[in-house]
């Protein structure tokens, strides 16, 4: 194959996915690498797929049952689409955020430790490090830990986010994505969840789709900007920022659409 | 008076307040009826001993056994059956054929009235499979009665979990059932047991399902295979053949008190169990 060898490089590799929800495409032959250890945000205006794209990376979007994936993603040079694949494994691997903050019903203590006592770790000991060292990696544990019995439904918004991202890392995964993670949150919260982002990605890779162009100008190494599900421009971010070779990517950054 | 915005307002306020205080003291006045004829006759006699003299003396402590015997097998067969269709409809199929018939039948048999159910407990369960007039035959023919119920109630409370708390337990690595089991029961939980009481409430209450495949024996039962009258059951043949109307309203009243206690039992419990953490 000759992919083989732009792919040892690469944390994930995609490969000309197309996603169609009851055959609307929402994404169509997207090509991109995820590099190790960087930040790439992947941008566009509303409905250019890149809700899309971040699910298909852990296939998260089959639960739609109406969707057709075509194409290949390839994590560590592994398809995660082939059928000797357990699903439940790609995505402890590849963690997820999502836009609105989502604590479930339960303690803080518990929404966190629910993904590692899915993966069979019983022990309070083993769950208490799990826990304690997943929220001091999202910068929260200074914050909660005198109320870790207490519902996370009764955090701030940005703490609720930063839980979720706490959550993520139990898991102990190697992909982080972030869906507008920002989006509902203040600008003080927004600052605080970026500084853990950027210390994240030392350990991590992470895939972000920005809630605007200027966090991505912020936190991302190299961007991708979509448009109608068609990937039309990559690269470093600066590059593709004050040199963009698209004319719709200058247009977009600098406001004149979407 | 013309209909103004500010007429028709009031208008609607007293129709809909009325509404509620007519239903409410309708509600109170009932209870109090019935608490009133009914509790001279409760007293310690009255809930330890057995019937005697079809009724005329002694207590009624065999029927309260009898129901709740009828009530456990009921609530113990119906539930997981009902629970667990719900959760195939809501969680384990896609929307087609299949759960539009579940459905549909389902909704057929919530609207059959009791004695049909009677009628099919006693020829299924008490001649064809030769279980007598029974705990057990009662017990099942009150669980098919309620299935509907457990179902219908069930599938509404999982429905109004929010979908956003499968698709984090999906992207923690979850597994469907990891999924049901750790957070989306524990949500719906409150919604479920409220089919459940209902359940309960039905169970007690009914007389001719029960009459039919149960019984009407006075005698203590002693186990699933033994005849049984409940206290609905004793309540109908005090006031219907005139044997004693203060034992009637006595039964009515130790009735009422039963389900209260039941609620107030289950509200409870789930609350200690969804406060977890809430």
């Amino acid at each position: 194959m000759t992919v083989e060898q732009a792919e040892h490089a690469a944390k994930m590799s995609v490969r000309n996915l197309s996603v169609y929800y009851s055959a609307k495409p929402a994404l169509s032959g997207v090509t991109l690498d995820v590099r190790q250890n960087e930040v790439l945000a992947v941008f566009g205006p509303a409905n250019s797929g890149t809700t899309t794209f971040l699910r298909s990376l852990n296939r998260l979007c089959e639960i739609d049952h109406s969707v057709r994936i075509e194409g290949e993603v390839f994590l560590d040079g592994a398809s995660i689409y082939s059928p000797e694949v357990a699903v439940t494994e790609i995505r402890r691997k590849i963690g997820m955020v999502f836009e609105v903050p989502t604590p479930l019903p339960m303690s803080i203590f518990d929404n966190i430790a629910y993904g590692p006592r899915m993966n069979g770790i019983k022990s309070k000991a083993a769950l208490d490090r799990a826990v304690e060292e997943a929220l001091r990696m999202a910068a929260l544990w200074d914050e909660v830990k005198d109320r870790l019995a207490g519902p996370a439904a009764r955090l701030s918004g940005g703490q609720q986010q930063r839980l979720c991202i706490a959550r993520v890392l139990a898991m102990k995964p190697e992909v982080i994505l972030l869906d507008r993670s920002c989006s509902g949150l203040d600008p003080v919260s927004t600052a605080k969840v970026e500084e853990s982002l950027r210390q994240l990605a030392k350990e991590f890779t992470i895939v972000i789709a920005p809630h605007n162009v200027q966090q991505a100008g912020r936190i991302a190494d190299r961007v991708a900007f979509l448009l109608t599900g068609k990937l039309i421009e990559q690269g470093v971010t600066a590059q593709v920022f004050t040199n963009p070779s698209d004319k719709r990517t200058s247009d977009y950054i600098e406001g004149r659409f979407g | 008076m013309k209909l103004t915005p500010r007429n028709s307002e009031k208008l609607a306020r007293t129709v809909v307040w009325s509404a509620a205080f007519g239903v409410i003291g309708l509600l109170f006045f009932i209870m109090a009826y019935i608490l009133i004829k009914g509790t001279p006759s409760l007293n310690w006699q009255f809930l330890t001993q057995n019937p005697s003299d079809m009724g005329r003396s002694g207590g009624i402590f065999s029927t309260i056994i009898g129901t709740l015997m009828v009530t456990a097998v009921a609530i113990v067969v119906a539930t997981p059956l009902g629970v667990g269709t719900a959760f195939y409809l809501t969680e384990y199929t896609r929307e087609g054929p299949v759960t539009r018939i579940i459905r549909f039948s389902a909704e057929s048999l919530a609207g059959i009235p009791s004695i049909v159910y009677g009628l099919f407990g006693f020829i299924f369960f008490v001649m064809y499979l030769g279980l007598g007039w029974s705990v057990l035959s009662g017990g099942l023919t009150l669980a098919v009665m309620i299935l509907p119920t457990i179902i219908r109630t069930s599938e509404e409370a999982i429905l109004t979990v929010p979908r956003m708390y499968r698709e984090v337990s999906f992207s923690l690595g979850g597994t469907r059932w990891q999924t049901i089991s750790g957070v989306v029961f524990r949500t719906a939980l409150p919604g479920i047991s409220t089919g459940v009481i209902l359940g309960i409430g039905r169970s007690v209450a009914e007389t001719a399902a029960v009459i039919l495949t149960a019984g009407s024996s006075l005698r203590m039962p002693t186990s699933l295979f033994s005849p049984a009258r409940t206290m609905a059951v004793h309540f109908y043949i005090l006031a219907r053949e005139g044997i004693s109307m203060e034992r009637a309203y006595g039964t009515a009243a130790l009735m009422i008190i039963l389900i209260l206690l039941i609620n107030i039992g289950a509200n409870v419990l789930v609350n200690k169990f969804v406060a977890r953490g809430r």
